[in-house]
């Protein structure tokens, strides 16, 4: 349909050609359009984009090549028992696709991706590389401290990466940015929540994939657009049921996945998916000491997630159940990629506390390439059917 | 020498009577009061632990005590049916599995609850889900340690810091809290004395398999060697005692000749010196193990001996700086390396072991250790110019041991090693 720039359909558009596009286009454009520009990719779950920003390089977002990419290369480098993600990175790597990234993070996730830091060390050394480790102990004075200090060290990297210093007051600057874009990033999620017949996760999901590809600033005006259009737009709303679905926070479900889990009558009113974008919950202060307030919000008003000790195990799961009470939710889909460790060792706990409480999930396995979809959408219509009959009960 | 012989060397009944000692020890805490601490072998702070007069206990081991008696499978197949994927570290499930069976001891008495999981955080995820799965089950204090992974291949003084900072302010007072007894850091470098002690005897043995013929092997016999400073006896009298029979007893081999023992006795002719990378399979060790020395293949090193502790770069725990050398062991261990110190560490042992290649014994459980393996082995092929080799088994899962697999890849490895040989002789 030939639509107008700002149209629903045209903004849905131009995300899915960003995320189609295995070359990376628009980020090697935002690269060649001033002389030493740089570009930093990064991995799941997080990391602090402020200070890629405030060193005036491109954030990129790395989440693998997706169902579209046919890995050859990578499986050389992996066995049968091992996820897909780190062969289709490393496919991006081998054939090219990312020789424009200047430097490449591995957050603290989970072995494979710590791992395969050390891979991209061997096979790019001219790359700028970085396991990038957050802390597990969330007292100020010991994981606060410790945090800054590898903050401190990102910087300094960054500084030698760019040749130029990060000063606070830019770094100050870009937690504005990235403040306004989570502000965006959470009124996407509440809008959905609230009329998710408005705004699908497909298109959910792709306008927050945007947000890895994208000069931030760019993003947050996407997703302002968005809104709009979306919110002119009349949707019929339907007979669906509202699920939370948790697991897929590193390796990506194929578009598909999320597209029948929708067709198979269960709108999706919360997720774990690219959990960089809403990994800092409220807005960090921009005054202060930019890395000090960066480790506070980290430490203190954080994503819970798998790759997060939880300390106390009264809190462990809560997070879940509140998404699922606060959102409206009538049950949980446990999505997540084959051979996972943190997602697959963390679904036990997650479930007894779903059970504890009464909310009903189903479960599933996938990989970014997984093709058939009939039984994944049985599985979920039957969900939805069995908790339509629950409720009318 | 027959099997008869085998079993009198003083230095495996010495570990023996001292396992069973822990495992009585651990099943009789109803009567004599003292408190458990579970926890992992890699970041093992036993002379910690002992500073409160706890007991150690550690499900890594447990599990591999339930593979060699072949009950793990069954308790994985629990674990499954309970909702645990498939997917996932078999130690874990052979643990949870083991706990719903009722937790029997290998002396066939059922092992106490914890008082406390201690979840020193070193170099695997998977710990960090397993003990928060095990709190869950216990409902006990848990107490993390977060080791920093050594991602640019060195350890900072940020990372000891923290390390530290947590030892104070977290660990130390939790233990002191469970075991209501106060900390004594006196006791703590009595402790470390010991342990740097059998450390150098430990590091004396490991390092005779630079010799040729080799009297050890340095993995499946180094699996036995590593025990005690592995386990629950690092920094004791026994672990000392120990490892003086075991360095007397080896002296004793090289002296007259001898290579290393094996279950069918002394192991004659050495064709093959290997370099190991990867944990063993427990479920049908002796079995594997046979295959190598029935080839005449001996393991010359290994990185599996080195989950614990890398000793043999020179770390030694510091009775002068007790806080400080815990931090440093943590960090330290082989698998919070960083996969281009893993690749150095195996060319270095290839060149300085004189071996023909490396093996790597690729564990499905453990993407710790294997995620990058095939890259590493691709490197080591390049540096060193000796032929690597690929096997895949699990730990403590039956159903990931194919023998017949193994073995023809063995073989036909071996085979690409004599056939390199004899193309050098004769370019030579
Ligand atoms: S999908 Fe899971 S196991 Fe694979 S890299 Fe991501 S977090 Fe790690
Ligand atoms: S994943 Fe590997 S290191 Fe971790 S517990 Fe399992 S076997 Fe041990």
């Amino acid at each position: 349909m030939p639509a107008t720039p700002n149209s629903t359909a045209a903004i849905v558009q131009r995300c899915q050609d960003l995320f189609d596009d295995l070359d990376f286009t628009a980020a090697r454009a935002w690269k060649d359009a001033a002389p030493g520009r740089k570009v930093v990719g990064y991995m799941p779950v997080y990391v602090p984009r402020e200070l890629i920003h405030a060193a005036n390089m491109l954030p990129l977002g790395i989440l693998g090549g997706g169902e579209n990419m046919e890995v050859i290369h990578g499986d050389a480098y992996y066995q049968s028992y091992i996820c897909r993600i780190p062969r289709s990175t490393l496919e991006l790597g081998i054939t090219g696709k990312l020789d424009f990234a200047d430097g490449m993070l591995f957050p603290f996730v989970c072995d494979v991706i710590r791992n395969l830091s050390g891979m991209w060390k061997l096979l790019f050394p001219k790359v700028y590389t970085r396991f990038f480790d957050t802390p597990q102990n969330y007292k100020d004075e010991v994981g606060g401290n410790y945090y800054i200090e590898e903050l401190r060290e990102l910087r300094e990297g960054l500084e030698e990466l760019g040749g130029a210093r990060i000063t606070d007051e830019a770094l100050r600057a870009s937690i504005e940015v990235y403040n306004e874009n989570r502000r965006l990033v959470r009124e996407v999620y509440a809008f959905r929540a609230a009329t998710p017949w408005k705004a699908p996760s497909s298109e959910v999901y792709l306008l927050m994939r945007a947000g890895n590809v994208l000069p931030v600033e760019e993003h947050t005006q996407l997703m302002k657009d968005y809104l709009a259009a979306v919110k002119a737009e009349d949707r019929p709303m339907r007979d669906n049921c509202r699920v939370v679905l948790n697991g897929a926070f590193c390796e990506q479900p194929p578009l598909n996945l999320i597209k029948s889990i929708e067709m198979a009558g269960c709108y999706i009113v919360d997720d774990d998916f690219m959990l960089v974008n809403r990994w800092l919950l409220d807005d960090v202060p921009a005054d202060g000491d930019p890395l000090a307030n960066l480790a506070s919000a980290f430490l203190h008003r954080s994503a819970e997630t798998s790759a997060k000790f939880q300390p106390d195990e009264g809190e462990k799961g809560k997070y879940l159940i509140q998404s699922v009470r606060e959102k409206g939710a009538e049950g949980v889909i446990f999505a997540a990629p084959s051979f996972c460790d943190p997602a697959l060792l963390e679904r036990p706990m997650l479930q007894a506390k779903l059970k504890a409480h009464g909310i009903p999930y189903i479960s599933f396995k996938y990989a970014e390439n997984s093709g058939q979809m009939q039984p994944i959408r049985e599985q979920a219509g039957t969900f939805a059917d069995s908790i339509k009959l629950w409720s009318a009960a | 020498m027959s099997t008869q012989d085998v079993i009198k060397e003083a230095s495996m009944l010495k570990q023996k009577e001292m396992i069973a000692n822990n495992y009585d020890l651990l099943t009789s805490t109803r009567g004599h009061g003292r408190k458990v601490a579970s926890t992992f072998v890699p970041g093992n702070l036993n002379e910690l632990i002992m500073c409160f007069d706890m007991l150690n206990n550690l499900p890594e081991i447990n599990a591999i005590q339930n593979g060699m008696k072949k009950l793990s499978g069954g308790y994985i197949t629990e674990a499954e049916k309970g909702g645990h994927s498939e997917d996932v570290c078999t130690y874990v499930k052979a643990d949870l599995g083991m706990m719903k069976r009722g937790n029997l001891a290998p002396n066939g008495k059922p092992l106490p609850d914890p008082d406390l999981l201690l979840l020193s955080y070193t170099g695997c995820f998977t710990f960090m889900k397993w003990f928060e799965l095990l709190r869950a089950e216990y409902n006990c204090p848990t107490v993390m340690l977060h080791v920093p992974y050594q991602g640019d291949g060195k350890t900072t003084q940020n990372m000891r810091d923290y390390i530290v900072k947590q030892l104070k302010e977290d660990v130390i007072p939790t233990l002191e809290k469970v075991s209501g007894v106060k900390f004594d850091i006196d006791r703590l470098r009595e402790n470390l004395r010991r342990s740097a002690k059998a450390e150098d005897d430990l590091v004396w043995v490991l390092e005779t398999a630079k010799n040729k013929p080799t009297p050890i092997d340095a993995y499946f016999g180094g699996v036995y060697y590593i025990g005690p400073i592995f386990t629950a006896f690092r920094g004791t009298d026994d672990a000392v005692e120990y490892y003086r029979l075991l360095r007397a007893e080896i002296e004793e081999r090289m002296r007259q000749g001898l290579g290393p023992l094996t279950p069918e006795g002394e192991m004659k002719e050495q064709k093959y010196r290997l370099v190991v990378e990867g944990p063993p399979n427990w479920t049908s060790f002796r079995d594997f193990w046979k295959m190598f020395y029935d080839e005449g293949a001996v393991v010359v090193a290994s990185t599996y001996t080195k989950v614990g502790g890398m000793y043999d770069l020179g770390f030694r725990h510091d009775p002068d700086h007790p806080l400080e050398s815990l931090a440093d062991y943590c960090l330290g261990c082989y698998t919070n390396r960083n996969l281009p110190q893993r690749v150095d560490l195996l060319e270095k042992y290839i060149n300085e072991y004189e071996a023909d290649g490396l093996l790597i014994n690729s564990i499905k459980s453990c993407n710790s250790f294997s995620a990058g393996q095939l890259l590493m082995m691709r490197e080591i092929e390049k540096r060193t110019g000796k032929p690597g080799a690929f096997i895949e088994t699990d730990l403590v899962d039956p159903r990931y041991f194919s023998a017949a697999n193994v073995k023809n890849r063995l073989e036909s490895y071996f085979q690409m090693i004599d056939q390199k040989r004899r193309a050098l002789a004769s370019a030579a």
